[in-house]
């Protein structure tokens, strides 16, 4: 295998018109891609890298300022630091417990009779394609008595007099955590439901020969390791959502919400750069949080691949 | 009769096998804890249904009622006079919406299909590097790159235009990781007899692959109808005759609480079509999903 690639190598080294006769037309096929790919990811991500080196205001033209903005952004920047510290925390909790919410709703799902299951599927996936009616939970936990919650914990007496859940710090973020696990049981849920019922049944049949006694065995010996493309699929996914909530933020909490409790590095980012039009500054923060991004993702992918093996 | 009586016992050891490694009480939990879960899931948008057949005293009843005590229609029929009223017509905010997703949902399966193909059956210079740059893709999303895309596009002009909201969608890397990863279990011998029929790649890929991934891109159709349905066209389309439906929608539920019961009936209508597209795909979404999987 490895032979042979170094053989394409070199053979792509001597002649571009051989190549051309041989896969011409599959480089035609993927052409108009490409070029849209190239021009709307590729460049962007390396144009905001470019960018993030220079003090931009899209009217004049960028100076170059080396490591400024990224220097402002770690010294001087205390609201920076407060949306790194809210975005990690975020996508802490929300990331691994929307991952394995996914999962284990689609476990369980699996286990019910086809209909129930197609059901139970729509029920957990209707809320991440439900466009913006996360906007109810505005309504919940609205500040008045005609909040639903506010009206529930008047009733049953647990407090007297309506909490302002969006007004005070320590409401904010937990209702923000609390919306977006609601939200999170996309993609990646459907591509569980779907890898479950491709592993192998006779999988588990042998496996009950072989001495697993009970559900847990089961899962971790058999069907876990059957799954693994699907888990890796899932928690890029997941990870990826979980480090780039805003407009949920903005939407619930208000920009700027209260003593920056919703803040977070995209939040930060919109502020900069659509509203200040710091493009330079804009584009360090939009670097950094690609970088997290990419890393925790490449970690995670690297863990979950020994899952087993 | 003996072969009836074979049938049975032969279901009864069957259902008695699969349920092998289960206990009642296991069962018992997991059940209920699926129960409360789902309720979480679905609470909310029974809210939302009620609240669209709400009249207006309920709306504003103390304390807040879930379920709708004398259903009416007054609120869409408000939102069709708020409609009317609209200084752009509403039919051109429709039109909108389904042109832009129309546009973006074709150019999407055909570009997307076309780019997958070769990715997912061949092995050429640059085919595992395309291929890796596209798992990397998925690794970060549109919010990073939205800056240099705005400049990008107001170089290109395409700002204020259709073109805005469709081809970075047509180019969007989801749609295409998942179609690559299904025809790659389109069997390869089907290809080589049609090599070996003297068929180019370019047939090959027209009568062979497109009928096989029928699956993969109805699963396409639907997560770029879901997106692009939604999108509001914001920052990207200033001039109110492009705007799409769901901008108008959502500047009909920011007017104020005068228009909380309108502002219902909006978000239904808004989460009844992604939901009804989705349940009349289902079947063909989880089976593309079941090959969804990042490969070792």
């Amino acid at each position: 295998m490895l032979t042979n690639q170094t053989i394409t190598r070199r053979k792509s080294r001597r002649s571009f018109s051989k190549i051309w006769k041989e896969h011409g037309a599959k480089y035609l096929l993927i052409m108009p891609f490409a070029i849209l790919f190239i021009v709307f990811t590729v460049i962007p991500v390396l144009a905001s890298m470019i960018i993030s080196f220079t003090s931009f205001n899209m009217l004049e033209a960028p100076s170059f300022v080396g490591f400024r903005n990224y220097i402002n952004l770690i010294v001087n920047d205390d609201v920076f630091l407060i949306a790194v510290k809210n975005t990690l925390f975020f996508a802490l909790i929300t990331g691994p417990i929307s991952y394995l919410m996914c999962f284990v709703f689609s476990w369980l799902i699996n286990e019910l009779t086809p209909k129930v299951r197609a059901i139970m599927t729509l029920v957990f996936y209707a809320p991440s394609i439900s466009g913006n009616a996360y906007l109810i939970w505005k309504l919940i936990f609205s500040s008045d008595m005609y909040g639903y919650a506010n009206s529930w914990l008047l009733r049953l007496g647990f407090i007297t007099e309506p909490i302002l859940f969006f007004d005070k710090k320590e409401y904010v973020f937990p209702i923000l955590i609390l919306v977006q696990l609601w939200l999170s049981l996309g993609v990646s849920f459907l591509a569980f439901v779907a890898g479950l019922q491709n592993v192998d049944k006779t999988l588990y049949e042998a496996g009950s020969i072989d001495g697993i006694k009970n559900r847990w065995q089961e899962l971790w010996y058999i069907t876990l390791p059957s799954m693994r493309p699907q888990l890796l699929f899932g928690a890029v996914m997941q990870i990826t959502a979980s480090f780039s909530v805003s407009q949920l933020s903005i939407e619930l909490a208000g920009f700027p919400s209260v003593e920056y409790s919703g803040h977070t590095i995209l939040t930060h980012l919109h502020d900069y750069g659509f509203i200040r039009y710091e493009m330079g500054y804009a584009s360090a923060i939009a670097t950094i949080l690609f970088f997290t991004m990419l890393f925790t993702n490449i970690i995670v992918q690297k863990a979950l691949r020994r899952v087993g093996a | 009769m003996s072969s009836i009586v074979a049938t049975i016992k032969k279901a009864y050891v069957s259902r008695q096998f699969k349920r092998r490694n289960r206990s009642i009480i296991g069962d018992l939990s997991l059940t209920v804890l699926l129960g409360l879960f789902g309720l979480f899931s679905v609470w909310p948008l029974i809210f939302i249904i009620n609240n669209a057949f709400k009249p207006l005293n309920e709306i504003f009843i103390f304390p807040p009622k879930l379920f709708v005590m004398s259903p009416t229609l007054t609120n869409f029929q408000d939102l069709f006079i708020v409609i009317g009223n609209s200084w752009v017509p509403m039919t051109r905010y429709i039109f909108n919406t389904v042109f832009i997703t129309a546009i973006g949902t074709l150019g999407s399966v055909i570009i997307g299909s076309m780019a997958a193909f070769p990715l997912a059956k061949y092995v050429f210079p640059g085919s595992k590097t395309m291929s890796k740059l596209i798992v990397y893709s998925l690794m970060f999303n549109g919010t990073v790159t939205a800056l240099p895309n705005y400049i990008i596009m107001s170089k290109l002009h395409m700002i204020d235009t259709y073109w805005a909201l469709l081809l970075p969608s047509i180019g969007g890397t989801l749609g295409l990781f998942l179609m690559m990863n299904f025809m790659v279990q389109v069997p390869d011998a089907l290809i080589e007899a049609a090599k070996i029929d003297g068929a180019k790649e370019l047939t090959i890929f027209w009568r062979i692959m497109m009928p096989l991934s029928r699956s993969a891109w109805i699963t396409l159709i639907i997560l770029s109808f879901q997106s692009l349905w939604g999108t509001t066209g914001g920052g990207v389309i200033f001039t109110e005759k492009l705007k799409p439906v769901s901008y108008a929608l959502s500047q009909i539920v920011n007017a104020g609480i005068a228009r909380t019961g309108v502002a219902s009936a909006v978000t239904l209508i808004m989460l009844v079509v992604p939901v009804v597209v989705f349940i009349i795909s289902q079947s063909n979404v989880i089976s593309t999903m079941a090959t969804s999987g990042i490969k070792e």
